[in-house]
């Protein structure tokens, strides 16, 4: 059963659009990611969700009952702001207990909700400090105890732990993965940043300029973008124009395998992952067309692997794209990798984008054998 | 030798190595220091001077202190039935200003800070103009007008007019205080649950008070010694304490009269801080504001 649906939600701001026609549902216990640039109406749409803004068309149900009658206090959602929202003048035990007492429960039992949620989330004893005495980290734990000890249907994130440092991002990400997965609690949570989502989520909803553009798993976001948006925001990606000539794909110099019915005459892009352009050994049986040649123009060492960017003229028909257009790379750590050293490249796995509509996955038959890209000496 | 390494390091731009620890941290607080004897000898003596007189029988002019002490003039002074009168007068009269002009105030600084409504920025500097052009002629006129409507020699002219003079202060300093709560702040309140009433009180209110109590102290010790319009408009019925030091000063030169009434004036200053600066200092609010 789903938890949330977002019916066709709109919000204009004097007139102009910032979520546009948004539905989405969100079943009983998951964890869905709403993963957008700055300024796409993430936010906005949280808030219309947890009746801080007015929607101004469409509905918001939880648990099948429209909602958007109903004040912020009155409805059964509990939101984590990005912002530090303690209140400075009260300890940390008043202000997780501050909900609580509202609600009219007796103090002893408050005393235990309090002490178990701040367990939860591993500040056991903190709770006679007040809000200046925390760190930044330890403020948005609590208010995540806050939230959740009040056990509300939908929890709502909106970007926590994006004024925290990367290291504590990261931990604080990890907690929060290990809470819900004992807790089982239905979440919405605002990101930017999609290792958050990619990590965090059981489903992600990628919004641009107040649009959905595609919700779905982490997995499939990332293997199958359903537009060009989402194909160019998630990941790296190598998008490059091509044609339809003869049944096949012409990119430039280069031809690849085209999918079978591909509506004619409509601009066409190839998307291509950096892991699945594989570093070849050139070799005379191969197709020389088949086979990209490429030019290393730097190469930028990231731990386990290396980043590579490089020119490769021959897939351009525009001049201007052929001197600017860096192809993204990855190759092993040992790869002898130098500026201005040439490169075969063989796309393995592409997917094409016919104008605006979802793309259509090509996977080519390994060429030969064993050409791995450690095999070659440079 | 300290000065040599100073003003040679000072040229040549490096931090003086070796100077003496003692005549480092002269310099450094050298600036403090002489602002504070600066606040001292303008401050404290004065009103030093006040307390002596206060206490001084007699005084002849080379003596540093008066030559005989005692509370002869206390006796005179507070036995006087106009003083009798008003002091009480004064003091019901600030309190009674101040509790109507943060009646009217408060609600419109909430207003100012929160709402956006047509011509919210020029409303909030006309407040500027009551206090921007000199009192007197503005008193004057109002006088005028006052006079038709039988104000005039009134205790409710009187508040009126103090009340005008509190407008900006009252306004002024709560909206900036109502502006620096963050709405989030409140925002998180309501999404437990509370009413925005109980928001306003339980959340918001608490956090703005250390400004407001300074509003309103401000406001009463100022109503308490505002002398201008009390006089223009109370006379003769009306006399607050300002305005019957006045006409003592002007009428008897016994400056021990003078003296007295000061300090009786300051009295309510005193206690008000005191009691704000607890109430500020201790407990929960300094706690949570990381005082
Ligand atoms: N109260 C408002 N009045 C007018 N425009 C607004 C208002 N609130 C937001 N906007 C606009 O709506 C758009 C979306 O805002 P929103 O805060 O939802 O973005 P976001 O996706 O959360 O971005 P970020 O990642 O930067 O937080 C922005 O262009 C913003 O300027
Ligand atoms: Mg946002």
């Amino acid at each position: 059963m789903s938890t949330l649906e977002l019916i066709g939600l709109t919000k204009r701001f004097s007139g102009r659009p910032v979520v546009n026609d948004v539905s989405l549902s969100v079943a009983d216990g998951e964890f869905v990611c709403i993963l957008g640039p700055s300024g796409c109406g993430k936010s906005t749409t949280l808030r219309m969700i947890g009746g801080f803004e007015e929607a101004t068309q469409g509905d918001v149900r939880i648990d099948g009952a429209s909602v958007l009658d109903l004040p912020p206090n009155r409805r059964p959602t509990a939101m984590v702001f990005q912002k530090y929202t303690l209140w400075p003048h009260m300890r940390v035990a008043e202000n997780i207990a501050f909900g609580l007492g509202l609600r009219g429960l007796p103090r002893t039992e408050i005393e235990r909700e309090v002490k178990q949620s701040l367990a939860l989330v591993g500040l056991s004893g903190y709770d006679r400090r007040y809000p200046a005495q925390l760190s930044g980290g330890e403020q948005q734990r609590v208010a995540l105890a806050r939230a959740l000890v009040l056990k509300p249907k939908l929890l709502l994130l909106d970007e926590p732990f994006s004024n925290l440092d990367a290291l504590l991002r990261v931990r604080l990400r990890e907690e929060l993965h290990a809470i819900q997965r004992r807790i089982q609690i239905t979440a919405v949570f605002v990101t930017h940043d999609q290792e958050e989502a990619l990590s965090l989520a059981d489903r992600i909803a990628v919004m641009n300029a107040g649009r959905l553009e595609q919700l779905d798993t982490p997995d499939q976001i990332y293997a199958r973008p359903r537009t060009l948006f989402v194909a160019d925001f998630i990941g790296q990606m190598n998008l490059l124009p091509a044609t339809l000539e003869d049944g096949r794909l012409r990119l430039g110099r280069h031809v690849l395998p085209a999918p079978e019915r591909l509506p004619g005459n409509m601009p066409l892009t190839v998307a291509v992952r950096p892991e699945d352009l594989a570093v070849v050994a050139p070799n005379r049986e191969t197709d020389p067309g088949t086979l990209w040649q490429a030019r290393i123009d730097q190469a930028i060492d990231l731990g386990h692997y290396r980043k590579i960017l490089a020119f490769a003229p021959g897939l351009f028909v525009d001049a201007q794209a052929a001197g600017t257009v860096r192809l993204k790379i990855y190759a092993p750590k040992h790869f002898n990798a130098r500026e201005g050293d040439p490169l075969w490249l063989r796309p393995d796995r592409y997917l094409v984008y016919p104008g605006g509509m979802a793309p259509i996955e090509i996977r080519q038959p390994l060429v030969a054998a064993d050409h791995s890209a450690s095999a070659i000496v440079m | 030798m300290t000065a040599d390494v100073l003003v040679s390091s000072l040229a040549d731009g490096r931090a003086p190595r070796r100077a003496p620890a003692l005549a480092r941290t002269l310099v450094r607080q050298a600036p403090g220091v002489f602002f504070l004897v600066f606040l001292a000898i303008i401050v404290i003596g004065p009103m030093l001077s006040v307390v002596l007189w206060a206490f001084a029988e007699t005084w002849w002019y080379p003596a540093l202190v008066p030559n005989t002490w005692g509370l002869k003039y206390w006796g005179e002074t507070l036995a006087r039935a106009d003083i009798r009168s008003a002091l009480p007068l004064s003091i019901g009269l600030a309190a009674a200003v101040t509790a109507l002009s943060a009646a009217i105030c408060l609600p419109a600084a909430y207003a100012f800070a929160r709402l956006r409504f047509p011509f919210r920025q020029p409303l909030l500097l006309s407040f500027l103009a009551t206090n921007a052009f000199p009192r007197f002629g503005l008193y004057v006129s109002i006088a005028v007008v006052f006079f038709k409507l039988d104000l005039v020699g009134t205790l409710q002219g009187v508040a009126l007019i103090q009340l005008v003079n509190t407008l900006l202060l009252m306004i002024w300093i709560p909206t900036s205080a109502f502006q620096g709560v963050d709405r989030a702040l409140e925002e998180a309140a309501l999404d437990v649950g509370a009413s925005r009433l109980r928001v306003f009180i339980q959340i918001t209110l608490p956090m703005v008070l250390p400004a407001l109590s300074a509003a309103l102290l401000l406001t009463f010790v100022s109503t308490f010694y505002e002398a201008q319009g009390a006089l223009i408009i109370g006379i003769p019925r009306v006399v607050t304490m300002p305005v019957l030091m006045y006409s003592i000063i002007n009428s008897q030169v016994i400056v021990q009269y003078g003296a007295v009434i000061s300090l009786i004036l300051w009295l309510p200053s005193f206690v008000l801080l005191g009691l704000v600066q607890r109430f500020v200092r201790g407990g929960t609010m300094a706690a949570g504001f990381g005082v």
